[in-house]
């Protein structure tokens, strides 16, 4: 198990050592420094991609929230399906790159530039699946009399699902928002084939650094990258835990 | 009414390019790429030529590796997550899956730093007296497969958490109480009682593992190509996106033939609980 966990952390804990290196020589420690991040704060073309990344993924989080959500409540109270939940699903199981060629043939043939807002219609097709898995797992939490009581007390149906329905299932919808600003801004695949000449995204210019060998500010950029993600994903963890032990509290 | 708007992305950014790609694969590349809709099967009698078999192959083969590994390691951790108090479980599952939710290029690129011949391992390796050159370890298909299962280790844990937590201990107890040794009690109760985790387990590790184009490139050094690549060079660089379109449907086909397999063990089990069995 100790083992199982140096294999998944040592990697990526070297990134973060030799980040600062002075060297920059992955088998030299020249001592500590900070260049790496000052070259990296100081390099256009990756500011310009983070720059890109992060407007995608904040148009990618507003909708696949949106529309995640409606997804999530709407699965939960039509009549199960198994098929129509494995079939909603499949975006987030088919293969990156087919989902990707796919998305490229839609939009040559539809005559669709592409660009930031290619890339933001094609992250929302598997983001808007995931925000509904997350969603969907508050909602097994959700007592629906809560809804009824609402309105046997004569809170029209609006009401309810504005004040009673969202405020309960909050946590979730938050941690759904964080997972697809996550996915977003890291994800490779579909924005590598939909993106345009000038909508680098922020992997995808890590992707052509890396192709042209490795240099230390790699190290660096991962340690931020590592960073962020972590951060964003232990927040969303925090959120759906304590969401579901506060409502717990209120209904007792 | 609330699935409205879900659904139509769905049907218009999923089914309907899905559709496209499977009109596309029986047409033709035009002789300056695009496409020209001439009805044929030449794509398929294409893709079954030797060259191309030869690569679907070995991508399979890459893949089924990779998932067997990430069975044989990620089973037992899943179980050891499974048995220890619970308030250990969920920090330690969260320790696992965490790195998963990183860049994928980030994560292939640290087995770069790590692997290459004057990379950290080889170093280690020769400094300690154990090898006197460099190993070649990476651009070949240990790496290739090194590479996919860091990269999908924490899917095959997931499920496998999920469905072994599920069981709880009491079962294994029962029939433990009834005498049977722990090597059957593993065998003929654990096992297939956790055989719906395994199945999602190996179809999240070997679906993106057939289809990963990143992996084979950066760590095996685009001499051994997998479908992920063949089907990337289609369109990016041959710009022969009917047979691109082609390729890509074999791999639809591989996963939902798994998933097919899936839906019947899950029924199988759901069948044989309601029996109260």
């Amino acid at each position: 198990m100790v083992l199982l966990y140096v294999f998944l952390y040592a990697p990526i804990a070297t990134l973060v050592v030799l980040s600062f290196n002075r060297s920059g020589q992955p088998t030299a420690w020249g001592g500590f420094s900070l260049d790496w991040y000052r070259s990296v704060i100081h390099n256009d073309a990756i500011l310009s991609a983070v720059r890109n990344s992060v407007i995608v993924a904040v148009f990618v989080t507003a909708i696949s929230t949106v529309i995640g959500t409606l997804l999530a409540l709407g699965l939960a109270r039509t009549t199960r399906s198994r098929t129509l939940d494995s079939l909603i699903f499949l975006p987030a199981v088919i293969p990156d790159i087919v989902l990707a060629i796919a998305l490229l043939s839609f939009f040559s043939l539809i005559r669709f530039t592409l660009g930031l807002q290619s890339i933001v219609v094609a992250h929302v097709v598997f983001d808007m699946v995931f925000v509904s898995a997350i969603v969907r797992t508050r909602l097994g939490y959700f007592d629906r009399s809560i809804e009824e009581a609402a309105q046997d007390l004569g809170a029209g149906a609006l009401g309810t699902f504005v004040r009673v329905t969202i405020p309960i299932i909050l946590p979730g919808i938050v941690a759904g928002a964080l997972v697809a600003f996550t996915l977003s801004v890291d994800e490779f695949v579909v924005a590598y084939f939909n993106s345009g000449p000038t909508s680098i995204t922020f992997p995808i210019r890590i992707y052509s650094m890396i192709r042209f060998g490795v240099t230390p500010e790699i190290n660096a950029i991962a340690t931020f990258v590592l960073l962020v993600s972590f951060t964003a994903i232990l927040v969303a963890l925090r959120l759906t835990r304590r969401g579901r032990i506060r409502a717990n509290v209120d209904l007792a | 009414m609330l699935l409205g708007p879900g659904v139509t992305w769905w049907v218009v950014f999923f089914a309907v390019p899905v559709a496209i790609l499977f009109a596309y694969s029986f047409f033709r590349r035009g002789t300056f790429g695009g496409v020209v809709y001439d009805l044929s099967l030449d794509n398929y009698r294409r893709a079954i030529d030797p060259l191309y078999l030869n690569i679907l192959w070995f991508s399979i083969r890459v893949a089924v590796i990779t998932t067997g590994l990430a069975l044989l390691i990620g089973y037992p951790a899943a179980y050891f997550i499974a048995s220890s108090p619970r308030r250990l479980r969920l920090p330690l599952l969260v320790i696992v899956i965490l790195p998963f939710w990183t860049s994928f290029l980030i994560r292939t690129y640290a087995w770069i730093v790590l692997l290459n011949p004057v990379g950290l391992i080889n170093r280690s390796l020769q400094g300690l007296g154990v090898t006197d050159g460099p190993l070649p370890l990476l651009y070949n298909e240990f790496a290739i497969v090194l590479g996919l299962l860091y990269a999908y280790l924490p899917l095959m844990i997931l499920p496998l958490y999920a469905s072994i937590e599920r069981l709880g201990p009491s079962v294994r107890e029962v029939a433990a109480d009834l005498g049977a040794p722990p090597a059957n009690t593993f065998l003929r109760v654990t096992l297939p009682l956790t055989l719906p985790g395994i199945a999602a387990g190996c179809i999240f590790v070997f679906v993106p593992s057939l289809g990963n184009f990143i992996v084979p490139e950066l760590l095996g050094g685009g001499r051994k190509i997998m479908m992920g690549n063949l089907i990337q060079q289609q369109f990016l660089q041959a710009r022969d996106w009917p047979f691109g379109a082609t390729l890509a449907l074999f791999v639809v086909a591989l996963m939902l033939v798994l998933l097919a397999i899936q839906a019947r063990i899950l029924n199988r089990e759901r069948s044989q609980a309601s029996d109260g069995r």
